[in-house]
């Protein structure tokens, strides 16, 4: 029982993996690359691929903006020591928070209903952006 | 593509789930071990403290002296000079002193303890798909993956090495430190005064602290010469100003030495801050024009002020490596995290149903060959880390066969003589550098290549980058 239980498993839980890799064609900035894997060709529609990872790139681009802001930030963190960042949260830290919200409402939008699940690249280091793809062989209900 | 790299079982972690499966623990009860940090497993060669909070490399070099000499000559100065200097002078000496002393220190503990950017290493379904990108032949045999990448930057041309340790193509600027053995971005150097890599996140500390420094020795030294003389005219001569305060001697000794190094430090710190280069780079060559190629730094703004600012006034990125974040436990059931630990809307998403049942079922059967009904207790918050967990099925052999020479990975450091202090112990120690294991695994790997699918309850996850 135990065994057949284990084979259906392994039907109904196979999962591969997309990895979505840096694009590092403007420098060190985060940025990731906008070509359509394609493993997920027969899954999902390029264009709102294209979208989301475009949206992404926009969001971090944001956080890593130089500007008027960020100098300000810098300078004040200087001035103190640095020692303002123990009270205050960075603007790049707010963003990533932005990021980790809009990545929660494509998958419950438009990912996980096609049966994929797009991982925050901050848990991986912003090496990557994995798309786990899910493809259920599963015999029967749960 | 075959993964013999990738093969192996760690027989502790073998015997751990046997035991296990003989056992059924209660749904809900935490187990009695407490749940793990992610810095305690952290492979790379680094020192952890306050639960994580604080981190420096491995060896702490010679940061005490450092902070030793910092008080001593700081100490002598305020307990010695300062009065004399008060009383002739001005009382805001020592204000002056207090102020850059405070500086100094606190710039100084955080260039020590903060994480200079380090790159957690690639997982093992990353690397395996890097492998299968790269060698796109489908040979039998197993090579390694090419070492090098080239990518256009602003025209110019860029190569990427791969980082056998780190499992994949470091980022521009990125190097790794035999060290430390992490991949750090941005790196500089590995600077043994501060016991700690010098790279993106923490190079401004580094920086204010060289140049407060500077200008603290040169204020103490200033300060002394100052004393001695006025002592010296107002009595016998200098000798007896000497006799009278040994102790500005001995702070005329330390701060004469130390200022030549400490200013020829700040002055090329000054020229790469405002050329928008790090040490590694410059002390390689990489952007020179003596190499006979058309070749710029293809990261400068061409603006002095703009390479300042960007360098020391840009954003801080948070640190990559989630220290304080929690492993999922142990032994405790899997599926005591399953269904806090899924995301958020596996459990609102009723059309999903077929995906959370395979989940729940994954995590189910992870503990033993019994399947358990799942519960719902508390656990702290690791939300996609447990379908990582789960999914992963790998680790990776301690050593490769055919790793590179060790200039592969860590050649950060200058293979020339140099004249900055920092990097002296750097080439000495590289010959030491250690490989360390990256992840363990505790159940035999069902499926490799792309689709890997692991029942796995292991002790170690592996290191897991969380924000």
């Amino acid at each position: 029982m135990a065994l057949k239980i284990l084979q259906d498993l392994r039907q109904a839980a196979v999962t591969s993996k997309v990895f979505v890799q840096r694009d590092y064609t403007s420098g060190t900035i985060c940025k990731f690359q906008t070509k359509f894997p394609a493993e997920l060709e027969s899954r999902m529609d390029k264009q709102q691929f294209e979208e989301t990872i475009q949206t992404l790139n926009n969001l971090y681009a944001e956080a890593e903006k130089l500007g008027g802001r960020s100098y300000l930030e810098g300078c004040l963190a200087c001035l103190t020591a640095y020692t303002i960042f123990l009270c205050m949260e960075t603007h790049y830290e707010k963003v990533l928070k932005k990021i980790a919200k809009y990545i929660q409402e494509q998958n419950e939008k438009i990912y996980a209903p096609l049966g994929l699940l797009l991982t925050d690249p901050i848990e991986r280091g912003l090496r990557v952006v994995e798309i786990t793809i899910f493809e259920d062989r599963s015999i029967g209900s749960r | 593509m075959k993964n013999c790299e990738y093969q192996q079982i760690d027989p502790r972690a073998l015997g751990t789930s046997n035991t296990r499966t003989s056992t059924t623990l209660p749904c809900g009860r935490k187990n009695s071990q407490r749940l793990r940090r992610k810095w305690e497993v952290f492979p790379g060669n680094n020192r952890f403290y306050c639960d994580g909070r604080v981190m420096m490399g491995r060896q702490c070099g010679v940061l005490p002296l450092t902070i030793g000499l910092i008080f001593i000559t700081s100490g002598l100065f305020f307990t010695f000079d300062c009065p004399f200097l008060v009383d002739r002078l001005t009382v805001f000496i020592p204000v002056i002193g207090g102020v850059l002393f405070v500086f100094v220190i606190m710039t100084l503990l955080q260039t020590s303890f903060t994480d200079p950017g380090i790159l957690p290493r690639a997982l093992p379904d990353e690397a395996v798909d890097i492998e299968r990108q790269i060698d796109n032949s489908g040979s039998a045999s197993y090579r390694p993956p090419p070492r090098t990448k080239e990518i256009l930057i602003n025209d110019q041309v860029v190569k990427l090495k791969y980082c056998f340790t780190c499992k994949m193509f470091r980022p521009p600027r990125t190097s790794h430190c035999s060290m430390c053995d992490n991949c750090v971005e941005r790196f500089d150097h590995h600077c043994p005064w501060v016991g700690n890599c010098v790279g993106k996140r923490n190079y401004r500390f580094f920086y204010a602290f060289i140049v407060s420094l500077s200008f603290l020795t040169s204020f103490i030294f200033g300060c002394v010469i100052t004393h001695l003389t006025l002592r010296s005219q107002g009595v016998n001569g200098i000798i007896q100003a000497i006799q009278d305060s040994p102790a500005s001697v001995a702070e005329l000794v330390i701060c004469f030495f130390s200022i030549w190094s400490i200013l020829g430090l700040s002055g090329f710190h000054t020229y790469l801050v405002a050329s928008n280069l790090t040490t590694n780079e410059d002390i390689k060559g990489s952007w020179s024009s003596k190499r006979g190629e058309e070749s710029g730094n293809p990261y400068t703004y061409n603006n002095i002020f703009t390479n300042c600012c960007v360098v020391l006034c840009g954003p801080i990125p948070p640190s990559l490596i989630d220290r304080r974040g929690f492993l999922p436990p142990d032994d405790a059931p899997q599926t005591v995290t399953s269904d806090t630990e899924l995301p958020p809307f596996m459990s609102k998403n009723d059309a999903n149903m077929c995906t959370q049942g395979t989940k729940e079922l994954l995590q189910s059967m992870a503990l033993s060959t019994v399947i358990q009904s799942t519960c719902t207790p508390g656990t702290p918050k690791t939300a996609p880390v447990t379908q990582e967990s789960l999914l992963r099925t790998v680790s990776i052999t301690v050593s490769p066969p055919n790793r590179p020479p060790s200039t592969g990975c860590s050649g950060h450091q200058a293979q020339r003589p140099i004249d900055v202090s920092c990097s002296q112990k750097g080439n000495k120690r590289s010959a030491h550098h250690t490989h360390k294991p990256m992840l363990r695994v505790s159940s035999p790997p069902y499926s490799l290549s792309h689709s890997p699918l692991i029942l796995s309850d292991g002790p170690d996850m592996g290191f897991i980058p969380l924000n």
